[in-house]
Order: C-alpha cells, then structure tokens, then sequence
C-alpha cells in the first residue's frame, strides 16, 4: 500500500469494533499512521477516541479488527506488549507515585531493571537532549502538572518508543507549557517517531498534526490533511451540522453596583491533597460576567464550596451580597436570597444520577415546600411537589429525555447540564456563580448554554465564571481574575488583559505590564 | 469470559418467574446434596419446607420468629439505605432487651399493660444508645462505624451476662443465671382466637410489624427523611449540595435502628421468655442483615424476606429434630436458598453473555 519511503506505514488497524454493554464505543475504525508522522484523533466526549488508543496501547481488548505494526499482525493484549513493541502512552491522568522521587518513579516503570543512579543519568540525558527539564531527585507531590507531564514522557523516551500516545494532553496546561510541549513533540516526530495525539481543541491540531481523523459516535467519519483544512470545516464535520455563533453585546447593561462580594477569605485545606484559599478578594457587579481562569487542581473546588454555601465562611463578613453578610448562610438560605451555584460535577454533585429528573429538581427545591402548609404536608413533602417544576424546567431549556422523567444517568452530558442550569435559572437568580459549565459538552449544547450566560448578564444579573478553557473566559467574561495555588489575582477588565498575560498567571508568575489597571 | 450486561427492559413476566425458578434449583440442589448425604430427600425437604405449613399453630411460629427479623430488618434498611453501615444490631437488641428488663424488674407488682409502653420505649432507648457510640465516634471523629457497632456486639452479650449473673439474678433461681420473672404489666400476652383458642406462639408483639410496615415505607417513599436518605445514600456530594446535614442523617439512621432493634429485644423476651436470660438473642441482628438485604432495602420485601427466612430456620430445626440432621446440613441449604434467590434477582436486571477470548497471549 505504502509509496515510497516517505510514508511507510507504522501502525495500521483494520474495522475495530469495541463495545460496553450496548455502548458501542468504537464502530469499524479504520486508521493507518505513517512513520514520523503526528496524527491527530479529533471528536466530541464519548466519540471513542479514548477507547480506540486504550485499545492501541493493549488497556482494552477489541472485540473484533485488526492490527498491524510495521506490516506485522500484532495482538496486544497488556500495555507490557504494547511497550515491547515500541508504543508509549502519556494518559490525562498521570499515573505517578507522588511520595516517590522523578528518579524512582521512572525506574519502576522500566521493563528492564537497571540500578538507580543510572536511571538518574538517563533521565539527565533525556532531559537535556529533549529540554524536558525535570529533577531527577524531587518528589512528585512537589511538581506542577507540567513537569509531571514531562515525567510522563521521559518515561516513555526511555523505551525508545516508535510511537507515543497523548490523550488530551494540554487539558492541565497553561499556553505557555503548550508551546514547549508542541516544540518537543515536533522535534520528536521529525527524528522519527510518530505521534499519536487525541485532542477535541480544533487549533492545536491545525498548528500540531499532521493528519487528523475525526471520530463521532464511535466511528471514523474522515481522514483528513491537516495542513488544509480550517477550524471552521474539522467543527461542523466533528458536530455533523453548522454551528451558530454566540449573539453578543446586543445590550450591555453592565453596572458600577458591587451585588457580590468575597473579602480576605482564607480557608484552610482539609485535606493532604486539597488547596488551601489564601485571602481571596473578589467581587462582581450587577450585569457582568467575571470570569476565573486557572488550571484544575488550583483551589476553584474550594472556592466553589465557598461561595456555594456548602462550607460556611469563618465570619459573616467575609462574603456580601448588596453589601450584607452571608458568610455564615448555607447554600439553602443563599438560594433563597437569590445565589444560584453550578458544581463542576454533574452527576453525584449537581444530581443523583440513579433518581429521576424530578426528583433531581426536589433535590434544590424542597425547601419551597416547606414552612407554608399544614404540618402533615410539611411532613409529607415528596418529590411528587416539583412536578410542575420539573415539566417547566424541561421545556423552556429543551432538555431531551428518551422518556417522561427518566433517570439523570439517561440523559447525555449536554443535556443533563441544560437541565442543571435550567434548574437554577429557573429561581431567577440575582447573582449566578458557574464552575466548568460546558465541560465535556457537546459544541451545540455548549453555545447554547455559553448563550445563556451572555443573556443573563445582558439582563442585569452578575455572574462568576469558574473555567479551564481559557477561549471560554475571554469570549464570555468582562473581567478576568486568575486563581493558582488558592489565590486569586487582582481582577483586570478583559481588554486590558491578553491570554498569553492569563497564561503567565496561571503558572504562578506575575506580570510585568507598566501601566495594568486594577478594576475598582 | 462473562460480562454481564444490564437488560434494557425488565420483563414484567420475569419478576414471578425468577423467584419460581431460584426455588426449582434449590430443590433440585438440595436433593442432592441430602441424597448424597445419606438423608431421605423427599423427607428432609418437606420437613424444610412443607412441615412449618403444615399446620396452622407453625404458621402462627413462622410469624413469631419472622417479628424481630423484620423489625430489625427494617432500621438496618434505613442505614444501609443511606451507606452507614450498621453491624451491631445484635448489640442493640440486647441492650434494648436489658434496660426494659431493668426497668420491668423495677415494678414487680404492675399489672397494667399501658406499662408495655414504658417498656416499649425504654427498649427503644436502650437500643438506641447503644448505637449512638458508634454514630458519635462516627459523626465526630470519624471512626468506622462497622468495628465500633460489631466490636459493641460482644460488650453487649458479656455485659447482659454479667448482669442476670449478678445484679438482677433471681435468688430463687437455685443458682441459675435467670432474673426474677417479669411482672404481668410487662408480658406480650398471645392472642386468643374465639372459638380456637391460642395459634401456637403468636403474640400481640406482631401488631407492632403491621403497624412498622406502612410507616416505614411512608416515610421511606413519601417524606423528606427518606429522599434525604436516599440521595446520601446514592451521592453525598449531591446531599452537600442540597443542603442535608450529612451528620444528621447518620446520626438519625443509627438511632432508628438502634432503637427498632431494642424494640424487638423488648417484644421478644416480654413475649417468649418472661424473664432475662444470658442470651435473649439467637442471632436475630444477624440474620437480619440477610433480611434487610434480601428484601431489597424496601418495607414490603424484607416483610417477605423475613417470613422466609423464618421459614426456612424453622424447618431446618423440624429437620434436626425429626429426622437428626445436624444444624450444618442445613445451614448449607440455606446458603444454596440465598444463592439462588440474589441470582434470580441479578439475572432479572442482567443478562450474561458469553464471549470467547480471542485473543491468546502472544510475546
């Protein structure tokens, strides 16, 4: 098949099918990877991309297809065969010892147990010839998530790999990091080894791949070269249809009253691995979006539980609502006093995924039905209350069910998430706060719930934005605070802010712009 | 290899047949491993089965061994609903059983059974203390409630003995650890049927589990306490959210059970026994964790799981006395009934499928 020396197929899979339960997460996948080459595999959450490389790396097994490595048939049946053969895998989530040293980790990851200060000379070497900087001797749990990522690829490079798999790896990165980590993979590639790189960010694989296969529901709907193509074509072939753009500005009612405010909060972590918030300041006028950048892991759990209600503040005022405190209310008396917060979790936190619709609407909305009847329906007061409620919230948010009321688990991510705002939304909140809401969204859900956002604060409401995905922050938000590490920046508007400035913060460094303005 | 694969839909048909089905398999097992063992079969499974039926004064003994099971039964219900893991209900029944022995010891002369109530409730309370150590060390320290509550099983037994040994032991009972008898005000009376007369053991103990039952599912289905138990239960983070009190509903769980349990200590002994004794028990807190669960954590089914249950010991014990096999025998075949019973239960919601590997391993 193969023309000349130039593309001289490493890896080919012929019609892999995979399937979990009556979950088919992989559908006759063709996919062939030249050498040297960085492929890119383009698709929504739970188009299979995860499931097709698990099965390339010999995590999971196919349930039938093919597949061939340098025009050998191969099976692979454990991630020891797949590294045997040249195949090293970075996954999302790191999976390093955080008690041990870089040096340690490496070295009980080889196949080949070789003593440990020669680790330790490798991995010099590695890091030097790849600019993979890492110390050898500092413990994991001290690392940031970067420099866990280049623990993860060195050791990959030490099995000489002639093919590395990156599941969704600028997820945890901040732009900066992103560009060292495009600079080695494209060093790498060109010395020969290929690359196998899973992302659903559409400019990172015009600038990055090569080629780039775009998988939805499971199946491979295009190969396509990925120096000729647009972001505007890989998004409407990845989403099956046009994409509206977001209605902007019509309006803007954006305000100098302060509605909600966070004074010199400090909470300490309770526990090893959580963040600890140190003297966060923060506030938010009526019919603006303050969006907070940051990287996971960076206390916005934290925060969230904060301003949510779930955890109370130390002293009363220490949060402000129109100028009085609520430090000390619970998220039930901050509903009521008009606070809507969206966890970042949607099933387990914003719903219970085994009770249905309704009952996940009586879950925050009980309270409304309490206190003003007789005590017999105070006492029998049952999800059959916020029928009405659920109907209501289930129309006007065009939330599609597979039947009347089903449970929250048999609903799609997008659809359960409109069903999660359209819950809070529905109480007419003064202020909305929102962590991560279009996580795992597919794009047709997410600029309708992005919309929504927009018409909140066009409709005079303040809302905070707790997000990840920096496009998100600066196409919705009008002022931009960064979290790192528990604390939180000044707040800068958004045109006085540039995103490679947010990416600094979000590192931990600081900016050295002369004249940078903070909000008042 | 077997994967088990969720049914899209339960077929309603199958929700009878299955049960029918555990039970042709358990015959069929249990004839022959008796048959193997050198027992008559035919005879060994109608003494199981068939004698407790077979006459209406064992059905009224099948009720009576079935009351603490379910009444038990239904306060572990609540806990395991909500992941608090409550394995002292022996403990509790106990210590039920004892403080209203105390308290019923206290008034040898009371004849009126309004007093039951006094009782009633000090069992309830006794229960209910004895699990709020394991819900304060959970709730403030954050102890396993499994160690505390199963660990307080055998403080419990030791102490009970200590006491109809000691302090409450009758003088008049040449030696033997028995307390004085209660007096009238705190004995269950059987209830007379017109006409027939008393139906075996059968007590007023029982009024209590057809009061328990609707209650329990009310409060299950149709109040806040049991959505909050259900959603703790199912997702924490999603009761954090609701604003619930994860510590209430703990500690609340763990005094209804607690309590519940005490209450079936109180009817057992003021019903069947009349007087304390080193054990008031025969594994009843035990055995109802099997209730609880093979009724599906639901009122109405562990009122069934507790009937077969009973059955079942009841038979067993025909068993052993009419025809000498020993406890072991038929404990094996209960374990057989158990087996087949949760598998109908699985099979109704899964189906297996049977896939080949076909990959070998290969270097």
């Amino acid at each position: 098949m193969d023309q000349g020396n130039g593309s001289e197929i490493l890896l080919k899979a012929t019609k892999i099918n995979k399937s979990f339960g009556n979950f088919i997460a992989n559908k006759d996948i063709d996919i062939s990877i030249t050498k040297g080459q960085i492929h890119a595999l383009l698709g929504e959450n739970g188009a299979g991309k995860s499931t097709l490389v698990k099965i390339f790396y010999g995590v999971l097994q196919p349930d039938s297809g093919s597949i061939e490595i340098n025009n050998h048939k191969m099976v692979i049946t454990s991630p020891n065969i797949a590294r045997k053969n040249g195949i090293g895998m970075v996954f999302q989530h790191f999976s390093l010892f955080p008690a041990l040293t870089v040096a340690e980790n490496i070295l009980i990851a080889l196949d080949n147990k070789i003593k440990l200060n020669k680790v330790v000379d490798q991995i010099t070497n590695l890091s030097k010839e790849w600019e993979l900087f890492v110390d050898p001797f500092k413990l994991v749990s001290e690392l940031s998530v970067g420099e866990k990522q280049r623990v993860e690829i060195i050791r990959c490079l030490m099995q000489n790999p002639n093919l590395l798999i990156m599941d969704e790896p600028t997820s945890v990165l901040t732009p900066q990091e992103i560009i060292n980590l495009f600079r080695i993979l494209k060093r790498l590639a060109s010395s020969g080894c290929s690359i196998l790189y899973i992302s659903h960010k559409l400019e990172e694989i015009i600038e990055l791949a090569d080629e780039v296969t775009i998988l939805k529901s499971g199946k491979s709907i295009a190969t396509i070269d990925a120096k000729k193509t647009t972001t505007k074509f890989l998004a409407e072939t990845m989403v099956g249809k046009k994409i509206t753009e977001l209605r902007k500005n019509i309006k803007k009612r954006s305000t100098t009253n302060i509605a909600f405010e966070l004074k010199n909060l400090n909470k300490q972590k309770d526990h090893e691995f959580g963040i600890s918030l140190k003297n966060i300041n923060l506030q938010v006028n009526y019919g603006e979006i303050l969006g907070v950048a940051g990287i996971a892991g960076n206390g916005q759990v934290e925060l969230m539980e904060i301003l949510s209600g779930e955890i109370n503040c130390e002293y009363n005022n220490q949060i402000l609502l129109d100028n009085s405190p609520i430090g000390k209310t619970n998220i039930n008396e901050r509903r009521k006093l008009g606070i809507e917060t969206v966890p970042e979790e949607r099933t387990f936190h914003a719903t219970v995924p085994n009770l249905t619709l309704n009952e996940n609407t009586f879950l925050t909305y009980f309270f409304k039905y309490n206190n003003t009847k007789s005590w017999i329906s105070n006492l029998l007061n049952n999800p059959q209350n916020s029928l009405d409620e659920c109907e209501k919230i289930i129309k006007t948010n065009d939330v599609r069910c597979p039947e009347t009321n089903p449970l929250a688990s048999q609903l799609s991510g997008g659809n359960l998430q409109k069903f999660i705002l359209g819950r809070s939304l529905a109480n007419k909140p003064k202020v909305a706060i929102f962590s991560q809401p279009t996580w795992g969204v597919d794009i047709g859900a997410a600029t309708t719930i992005r919309q929504k956002l927009l018409d909140l604060s066009q409709s005079g409401k303040a809302v905070i934005l707790i997000s990840q995905d920096l496009e998100e922050i600066f196409e919705l938000s009008d002022k931009i605070a960064v979290i790192n590490q528990g604390v939180l920046s000044q707040i800068f508007r958004v045109n006085d802010i540039t995103a490679a400035d947010v990416g600094l913060l979000m590192g931990g460094k600081s900016i050295k712009k002369k004249k940078m303005e903070t909000v008042k | 290899m077997i994967t088990f694969v969720p049914r899209e839909k339960i077929s309603k048909n199958w929700i009878f047949i299955a049960p029918i089905l555990s039970i042709v398999f358990t015959i069929f097992f249990g004839l022959l491993i008796f048959t193997f063992l050198g027992y008559n079969p035919i005879e060994t499974l109608y003494q199981i089965f068939v004698s407790p039926f077979s006459r209406i004064d064992r059905i009224s003994d099948i009720l009576v061994k079935a009351c603490p099971l379910i009444i038990i039964g239904t306060g572990l219900m609540l806990c395991f609903k909500s992941n608090v893991w409550n394995i002292g209900a022996e403990g509790q029944f106990i210590m039920g059983a004892l403080l209203a022995g105390f308290i019923a010891l206290s008034f040898p002369n009371i004849e009126t059974k309004f007093f039951l109530l006094i009782t009633l409730i000090t069992g309830f309370i006794g229960g209910a203390l004895w699990a709020f150590i394991p819900a304060i060390l959970k709730t403030k320290l954050n102890v396993n409630e499994i160690l505390v509550s199963l660990m307080l099983v055998y403080v419990a037994m030791l102490f009970i003995d200590f006491i109809v040994r000691g302090p409450l032991r009758d003088p008049m009972s040449f030696g033997f650890p028995l307390s004085k008898p209660y007096p009238e005000g705190a004995l269950i009376n059987k209830i007379p049927f017109p006409g027939i007369g008393f139906l075996g053991q059968l007590h007023y103990g029982i009024l209590f589990v057809v009061l328990l039952i609707p209650v329990a599912w009310i409060f299950v289905n149709k109040t806040l306490g049991g959505f909050k138990i259900n959603v703790l239960g199912s997702a924490p983070q999603a009761a954090k959210f609701a604003g619930f009190s994860q510590n209430s509903i703990t500690l609340t769980v763990l005094l209804l059970s607690g309590g519940l349990a005490g209450v079936a200590g109180v009817i057992e002994v003021s019903a069947n026994i009349g007087q304390l004794q080193p054990e008031v028990s025969f594994g009843y807190g035990f055995t109802a964790i099997i209730v609880a669960f093979l009724g599906r954590l639901n009122p109405l089914g562990i009122l069934f799981a507790g009937i077969i249950i009973a059955t079942v010991k009841l038979g067993a014990d025909n068993a052993q006395m009419t025809m000498g096999i020993p406890k072991v025998v038929t404990g094996l075949f209960e374990g057989i009934l158990l087996f087949f019973l949760l598998t109908g239960e699985t099979l109704q919601k899964y189906k297996i499928k049977w896939s080949e590997r076909k990959y070998k391993w290969k270097l």
